[in-house]
Parts: structure tokens; C-alpha cells; sequence
């Protein structure tokens, strides 16, 4: 997993799963390219026309509150976003984002500092973001959790593997949860 | 040092001293979803190519979110998890039935001591019971269909400690509302919220059931409360386990206290557009109401349909007022009472147990600019389906009082 370079979209705090896509669509379909048109919509309503692909939310404290569906990162995954920076996520959204292959990260002094337009560079086995000349350091993502990542989530992984990491996670020794 | 209710439950399972931080895997004693998370569970079940569901009787299906269904979309998901029920033989309990975390301890799902997940995020509730229980995604909950078993990371604990009695015209529900004002929507988050203290252990089940409902709008990953003869009294003749007690040991370490004195609480709102924005019913007193909503998992169960039928009894509501038990059992027990004769002639509109307009997906969606009060447990924009209408989320109490004037009435207090 290398780095991942991208334009920052930038959002407040506690932006909940119901803002990344509300409940009146997510129980119509599982069809994720007609879910994908909403996705942001509270938040921003033009999110989903505006975003390219690669690019990086950046926010605050507490994203992904909010109810358990893994519709929320299936639907930033698909319009393009490439990572999510934060101050802090919701525990359910960080277990869904990286089982669907999406990579969070927890920075909150990068956060403060980075501005919306802005090009942003993530190393993520390196634990390191690059923006505006300026170095910050956020605590190195789960062996498993990465293992998840390189995969493109957990279905990929099992299929790949025939077994989920944590059975055989002996040897491995995650910190976050 | 001695243990918290958390560190029980997991020491039991593993055979071992589990330290904080650490991940351990669990194996599974329950594992439900709904009808927003149970497609996605199927489409990866499928795509990993799992072949079968590890144990027919610890897994299920809810469809209560959109129950029934409004439109085709929604009826093709029912269809889908029907379907997928029947092939792997595991229990659905479909339209009319109740939600999801009414039914898993009514239909004995849970018991103290056992492991839940759910993939919804107020499977928090369970710990009510003593049971660690937690909401996950609807991709884990496959790979948890295909092997009964999940990580966790050991968590830290946060007591909150209520003690004395609370005032009549108070519920659980303002208890929880406080602390969710004191702790902060992120507050707790990645830890265990474990209530304590008298008051809890003087409270019936259902309104148990409200404090750990709301664990996870401080970021908790589950409430819990210790075991007892009101936890027995509600799970005899569901469970097929032995019943045990359990209850974190008095010199256990928390991570962070807080102290509530029940006396001291006053009827509580949580104010637009977030649940950790809660106020005293009294500062937004005489505020108009358009709609009232009586009922979810957090506020839907008999204790809380008695409370707003004694409120309403003989008299006429000047608000919109809907009512959905949450479940048939609770629904068949208010009917058995009279409390739905007189919630109906007080003109509720009284629907299918299931969650209603809780989650803005089918009905009982307000038009913009409007206010409602409602017993539920979120208040985000566009919660409930309008993303310009307010919602203040009471107790049943405050919530009957506001459908009764029309407006938010602090309840009186005999
Ligand atoms: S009643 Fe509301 S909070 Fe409870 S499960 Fe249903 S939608 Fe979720």
C-alpha cells in the first residue's frame, strides 16, 4: 500500500452516516452506482457531481456517527474518494471503511492545518501526511487491518484467503478497534 | 484490581484475563440484522462464496425499518432476505412483528454473559442484559454468519453512577439524555458505558433498556448493566441457558465516573440537530409541536405506552401524534391493558409495530419547517426523512405532555 495523493474536500464535525447517504435512499436499492448520486447530499448537495476521483475528505471529530450501514463508505468509495482524514470516526464506520477497502486516518493536528482545494499526500504504511510543505504523523494503521486494505476489503480478502485475518491473527497484533 | 462488567464477559468467554486494548475474538452467541443491513450481508455472504450460516439458531432477520414496505425497491430487499431465510433456514421475523432490538430479547437471544452482535447501531441495547453486544456492518456480519466468531478490542469503561430517585415526572430516558449532554456525542467513543448505582437497579427492564440504547450517542460500543432478579424477572421462559448474575466488581477500574443524583433531575430534551444538545424542558417551554412521535427501541415498549395513555386519557391531543408499539408482544399486552382504546380516542394514529418514522424512511415524515418531539434516539438532520424539520428527541412523558397542549409543557410533576 503506497502513498495516496489527492485534492482535499473539507468537512466539520460529526458528519453522520445519515448526511453520507440518508435512510430514504439506502432502503430502496443495493444498486451502489444509483446510491452513489446521493452520496454527501446532506452534507454538501452537489458532493456527488463535484468530486473526482482520488480525492480526500478531510474533517473533524466524530465522523461516520450514526447508524451501522456500510452503505456510508461503499457510496465515498464509489464517487472517487480515495481516503478519509479526520479527527476521529465512529467506531462502526472506521470497521466498515477499511472492510470495504477504504483507508481512514486519525490526524487531528494535520486537520486543523490543511484548507479545502489543497493537495494532500498520505503514506499509509509510512504513517505520514505531506501537505503544504508540512509534515504530520498519525499512529500506523492495524497489520490487519492493512492486510484488509491491500486485499480491497474483506470479501476480497476471504475469497483470496479462504479465512477472515483475525482467525489466524496470531500474528499480528492491531491496536485500534 | 477487580473487573468491570466488560472485562467479565470477555474473561468468561476466553478462558483468560483479558487486558485492556488487547483484540480477542469471540465466539458469537447471537447475530442479527435488519432490513437497511441484511441485503448487503447477502450480497457479500455471496461474494465470498460462504457456503453456509455457521449456527441456524444464533442467526436472524428483522425487516422492521421499512415495515411494510412503501415501494417496489424496498419489497425486492424484503424478497431477498425471505429467501435467503428459507435456503440457510434461519428465523425472520417480517412485517408486523416488531424491531429488531424489541424482538432479540423478547424472542431470547440474549442472556447475561453471551456475546451479541447486530448489524445495526443500537445493538448497544442488549448489554442491558448483561451481554456484551455491539453493532457492526453488514460485510462483518457476513464473514460473523459464515464463521460465528469476530474481533474485538478489549475496551476501556465508563461508569455512569446514578443514585436516589428520580422525580415523577422523570424518566431513564431524561437520565440518559443528561449524560449524553455531559459525556459529548464522541465522549465514550471505542469504550464500554456501564450504568450503576440504585436508581438503575430500582428501574424495570424497559427502562434499563432506554440508558443502553442510547450508549452508542456517546460513541460507546455497548451499555451494560449488571444482572439481577429484574433482568431474571424478564428473561425467564425466553432464554434456553442457565441464568447467572453479573456484575463488575466493585474495585474494577474505570477510565472515567460520572456521578448523576437522580433528584436532581428535571425532564431533559435533546435539541436540533444533535442528540449531545440536550436542555431542560423548561427552556424551550411553549415552543409549538406539529407532530409527536411514541415508540421505537428506545421508547416503545408497554412501560412507555402507559405512561403517554395516562397523559392522554380522556382528553384530545392538538398535535399530530403518532404511536408504534415495538413489538406484537408489547402491542397485544396494550391492547390487553385498554392503553390502545385510549391512545386511539385521544387521536393517535396508532401503526404496525416496527420503527416508524424513526428513520425517515417510509412514513410519518414531516414537512419542512415543522417541529416535532419524539421518544426516539436521533435527532440528526434529515433523521426522520425532512431535512428542515427539528426534532427534539423527550421521554414518553414529555413527549405525551407536548402531544396534549400542542406545544413542549414541562410535565407536571405528580
Ligand atoms: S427504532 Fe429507530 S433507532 Fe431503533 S432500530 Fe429502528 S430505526 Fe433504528
Amino acid at each position: 500500500m503506497g502513498t495516496i495523493k489527492g485534492r482535499v474536500w473539507k468537512f466539520g464535525d460529526d458528519i453522520s452516516t445519515d448526511l453520507i447517504i440518508a435512510g430514504k435512499y439506502k432502503f430502496k436499492t443495493i444498486d451502489f452506482d444509483e446510491l452513489a448520486k446521493h452520496a454527501m447530499e446532506g452534507a454538501d448537495s452537489e458532493f456527488a457531481l463535484k468530486v473526482s476521483e482520488g480525492d480526500i475528505i478531510v474533517a473533524g471529530k466524530n465522523f461516520g456517527c450514526g447508524s451501522s450501514r456500510e452503505q456510508a463508505p461503499i457510496v465515498l468509495k464509489r464517487v472517487g474518494v480515495s481516503a478519509i482524514m479526520a479527527k476521529s470516526f465512529a467506531r462502526i464506520f472506521y470497521r466498515n471503511s477499511f472492510n470495504v477497502g477504504l483507508p481512514l486516518i486519525e490526524c487531528p493536528e494535520a486537520v486543523d492545518k490543511i484548507k479545502a482545494g489543497q493537495t494532500v499526500e498520505i503514506s499509509l504504511s509510512g504513517g505520514s501526511v505531506m501537505a503544504g510543505g508540512e509534515t504530520f504523523s498519525f499512529k500506523p494503521i492495524p497489520a490487519f487491518l492493512m492486510k484488509i486494505l491491500k486485499d480491497g476489503g474483506l470479501v476480497e480478502h476471504y475469497k483470496k484467503k479462504g479465512s477472515f485475518p483475525w482467525e489466524t491473527g496470531k500474528r499480528n497484533s492491531p491496536k485500534k478497534g | 484490581m477487580g473487573f468491570t462488567l466488560a472485562e467479565k464477559i470477555i474473561h468468561g468467554k476466553i478462558g483468560r484475563v483479558p487486558s485492556l486494548g488487547e483484540i480477542v475474538v469471540l465466539p458469537i452467541d447471537a447475530a442479527m440484522a435488519q432490513d437497511g443491513t441484511a441485503p448487503l450481508l447477502i450480497k457479500s455472504f455471496e461474494e465470498m462464496g460462504a457456503k453456509s450460516v455457521w449456527d441456524r439458531k444464533k442467526a436472524f432477520f428483522v425487516i422492521d425499518h421499512i415495515s411494510p414496505s412503501s415501494n417496489e425497491g424496498t419489497s425486492a430487499l424484503h424478497k431477498m432476505m425471505r429467501i435467503f431465510a428459507k435456503k440457510h433456514g434461519i428465523a425472520i421475523y417480517d412485517v408486523g412483528e416488531g424491531i429488531c432490538h424489541q424482538l432479540l430479547p423478547e424472542k431470547g437471544y440474549v442472556f447475561p454473559g453471551g456475546v451479541v452482535v447486530g448489524a445495526d447501531s443500537h445493538t448497544c441495547t442488549h448489554g442491558a442484559f448483561a451481554a456484551f453486544s455491539t453493532g457492526i456492518g453488514s460485510t462483518e456480519m457476513a464473514a460473523v454468519f459464515a464463521s460465528g466468531k469476530l474481533w474485538f478490542k478489549v475496551p476501556e469503561t465508563f461508569k455512569i453512577n446514578i443514585t436516589g430517585r428520580l422525580k415523577p415526572n422523570v424518566m431513564s430516558k431524561d437520565a440518559i439524555l443528561y449524560a449524553i449532554g455531559k459525556v459529548g456525542a464522541d465522549g465514550a467513543t471505542y469504550m464500554a458505558v456501564e450504568f450503576a448505582g440504585d436508581t438503575v437497579r430500582a428501574m424495570s427492564m424497559d427502562s434499563r433498556i432506554t440508558m443502553t440504547n442510547m450508549a452508542v450517542e456517546m460513541g460507546a460500543k455497548t451499555g451494560l448493566i449488571a444482572s439481577d432478579n429484574v433482568t431474571k424477572g424478564f428473561l425467564e421462559g425466553r432464554i434456553t441457558v442457565p441464568f447467572i448474575e453479573l456484575s463488575a466488581d466493585a474495585d474494577a477500574y474505570y477510565s472515567d465516573v460520572l456521578e448523576i443524583e437522580a433528584e436532581r433531575l428535571e425532564p431533559m430534551l435533546s435539541c436540533p440537530h444533535a442528540v449531545d444538545n440536550v436542555k431542560p424542558v423548561s427552556d424551550l417551554e411553549g415552543k409549538n409541536v406539529d407532530q409527536v412521535f411514541i415508540g421505537s427501541c428506545t421508547n416503545g415498549r408497554l412501560e412507555d405506552l402507559r405512561v403517554a395513555a395516562k397523559i392522554l386519557k380522556n382528553k384530545k391531543t392538538k398535535a399530530r401524534t403518532i404511536v408504534m408499539p415495538a413489538s406484537k408482544e408489547v402491542l397485544i399486552d396494550a391492547i390487553r391493558e385498554g392503553i390502545i382504546e385510549e391512545l386511539v380516542k385521544a387521536g393517535c394514529a396508532v401503526g404496525v409495530p416496527g420503527c416508524g418514522p424513526c428513520v425517515g424512511g417510509h412514513h410519518g415524515v414531516p414537512s419542512p419547517g415543522e417541529t416535532v418531539v419524539s421518544t426516539t434516539n436521533r435527532n440528526f438532520k434529515g433523521r426522520m426523512g425532512c431535512a428542515d424539520a427539528d426534532i427534539y428527541l423527550a421521554s414518553p412523558i414529555t413527549a405525551a405532555c407536548a402531544a396534549l397542549n400542542g406545544k413542549i409543557t414541562v410535565p407536571p410533576e405528580a
